[in-house]
């Protein structure tokens, strides 16, 4: 599965449910569950995603998009930077910097194709593809800018 | 800084009214509320002490009671010392919340005032709300007059936010009998009461932005009985907490609480194990049939319904011949719920007592000295013969053709 933009070492490297399944002794009283594994010195929005010192408790870690069928390919030579996807994604999974598209985190992506929807370029700088599909494929299907009729 | 206020060493209150100022004493950081009869008075006089500048802490008028346990959840999840009140059907209301309380270790104070439940619509006293939470997985102390009502729940917060316990705690009341009888109440002033309640400790609190956590995760079947068995362990683990907590209430106050309370036991032959307002009936039988006719009778009470005082019980009960279990509560095709865990607590020992047990008292129906004294010396019988002479199962006070079921069989 591809992993897209920005993946870090830790950035879904889980599945669900694949974790050591430890007794009744070692569980987290009441499920609290702690999202780092250090205190934060800072605002964690100040802090990068790839930078935060996420703990294997937090989703981050995780892949959760097991059952996609379908993924959005981004095409950098159409999009005009507008964060309309970035705005809309449901999941978070559109990763931008400063205000720069730069591509889509598959570790949480579930396919939804809201991106798609709300792309406003022609023609449209996200497309859905099947999941197995390359991207170098998919890029090369890309359709012609549709005249004004 | 909330105001004091100054209490004379005896005051006049009833249950609600002497809830509501443990509540005030114990300086609570949120109390979220939707009042119902007859726990209506305790979150009003809360409400007029937050009016009258008597209370730092919020004060939230919720929706319902499903949103104002929520609203507890949240605001103890958040960090803050947390509790309200309720009755009958505001109770199971909040029953989807009290396990979310209690799973997520919310150390919530809530004081009930024990109502009937519907239908029929009935807002008089008797236990159904009460056994509804008793696999909520909150520790329940059940109080048997004013006095105890203002007791435990100062006892309830330190219990329940404790490090080694971190559980909600339900204080209960009769709803009329001992919630809108004024009784004399010996209360602590406020420093003093604050002093024994302690400082509230955050535990892993939410507004805790250096450590961001998480509540109320989704656990499936690889997880869920791991943190479920935790728990269950936990709230028997609270019982060493329960008698210490108890030992310094007495230490400050000089009244005594314990896990099962016996009154007149040493020598007793046979016993009343009830609960809530009708144990201070049963010891008042038990004076005067002693007095009047000899007959050593005695009574057992939980004062802790949860968790189950499984040790204490068997104590308590193994030196009389016979007992009977009272339950104020519809068991609507079974034994009664009390009746059931006093067997099954003294079958697992060497001596085992006649046990017979009473559907009583429901929906507020009086339950009298005469009737308690009558009990008693079926039991008396019951010891005499060796044997249950009656059905398991009996109703008492109910109008109609006699009604029991099963019989012991006997070899």
């Amino acid at each position: 599965m591809s992993k897209g933009a920005l993946a870090t070492e830790k950035r879904g490297i889980r599945e669900l449910g694949a974790e050591e399944h430890v007794g009744w002794d070692e569980v987290p009283q009441g499920v609290i569950l702690e999202s780092f594994e250090e205190e934060l010195k800072e605002n964690v929005a100040h802090i990068r995603p790839e930078e935060r010192p996420y703990s294997d408790f937090n989703s981050y870690t995780a892949t959760v998009a097991s059952w996609r069928v379908i993924k959005p390919v981004y095409n950098r030579d159409v999009c005009i930077d507008c964060q309309n996807c970035w705005v809309w994604c449901p999941d978070t999974s559109i990763i931008s910097r400063d205000k720069q598209m730069i591509g889509i985190d598959y570790d949480h992506c579930k396919g939804c194709g809201v991106c798609v929807e709300v792309c406003p370029t022609n023609p449209k700088s996200l497309l859905m593809f099947g999941e197995f599909e390359e991207i170098e494929e998919a890029l090369a299907k890309w359709p012609e800018k549709k005249k004004k009729s | 800084m909330a105001e004091k206020m100054e209490l004379n060493e005896v005051e006049v209150w009833d249950g609600n009214y002497a809830a509501s100022q443990a509540l005030r004493q114990a300086q609570v950081d949120v109390v979220a509320a939707y009042p119902i009869t007859p726990s209506t008075p305790i979150v009003e006089n809360y409400g007029t002490y937050v009016a009258n500048g008597y209370v730092d802490g919020e004060y939230v008028m919720a929706e319902s009671e499903h949103g104002a346990m929520s609203a507890c959840v949240g605001a103890a999840a958040a960090g803050g010392r947390v509790a309200t009140a309720t009755s009958s059907q505001g109770f199971a209301l909040m029953v989807e919340v009290l396990y979310q309380a209690s799973g997520m270790r919310l150390p919530i104070v809530l004081t009930v005032v024990n109502r009937a439940l519907a239908s029929p619509l009935n807002v008089r006293g008797d236990h159904s709300d009460m056994y509804l939470g008793r696999d909520s997985g909150w520790i329940q102390l059940d109080a048997f007059n004013a006095q105890e009502a203002y007791d435990l729940t100062l006892c309830a917060f330190k219990i329940g936010e404790d490090m080694n316990v971190r559980l909600p705690v339900m204080v209960h009341q009769d709803g009329f009998l001992t919630s809108h009888t004024a009784q004399n109440v010996h209360p602590l002033q406020d420093d003093e009461a604050y002093k024994f309640v302690g400082k509230y400790q955050p535990y892993e609190e939410m507004l805790d932005f250096s450590k961001p956590v998480t509540y109320g995760a989704q656990t499936e079947e690889d997880w869920h009985f791991e943190h479920k068995a935790k728990q269950h362990k936990a709230l028997f683990d609270s019982r060493e907490v329960i008698e210490k907590v108890f030992k310094e209430f007495k230490d400050l106050t000089g009244r005594e609480y314990k896990r099962v309370e016996s009154y007149m036991m040493d020598d007793a032959e046979v016993a009343i194990v009830a609960l809530g307002s009708t144990v201070e009936t049963a010891i008042v039988a038990a004076q005067q049939l002693r007095k009047e006719e000899g007959i050593k009778a005695g009574v057992v009470a939980p004062r802790v319904f949860r968790p189950f005082p499984f040790d204490e019980i068997r104590e308590a009960l193994k030196g009389v011949k016979a007992a009977t279990i009272l339950d104020r509560s519809a068991p609507m095709g079974a034994m009664g719920a009390l009746f059931n865990e006093i067997t099954t607590a003294m079958y697992t020992t060497p001596h085992r007592p006649i046990l017979n047990g009473y559907i009583y008292g429901l929906g507020g129906r009086d339950f009298a000295v005469n009737e308690a004294k009558r009990i008693f010396k079926e039991a008396k019988a019951n010891a005499d013969a060796g044997y249950l002479t009656t059905p398991i199962q009996q109703f008492s006070g109910v109008r109609g053709p006699k009604l029991g079921f099963f019989e012991t069989k006997r070899g």
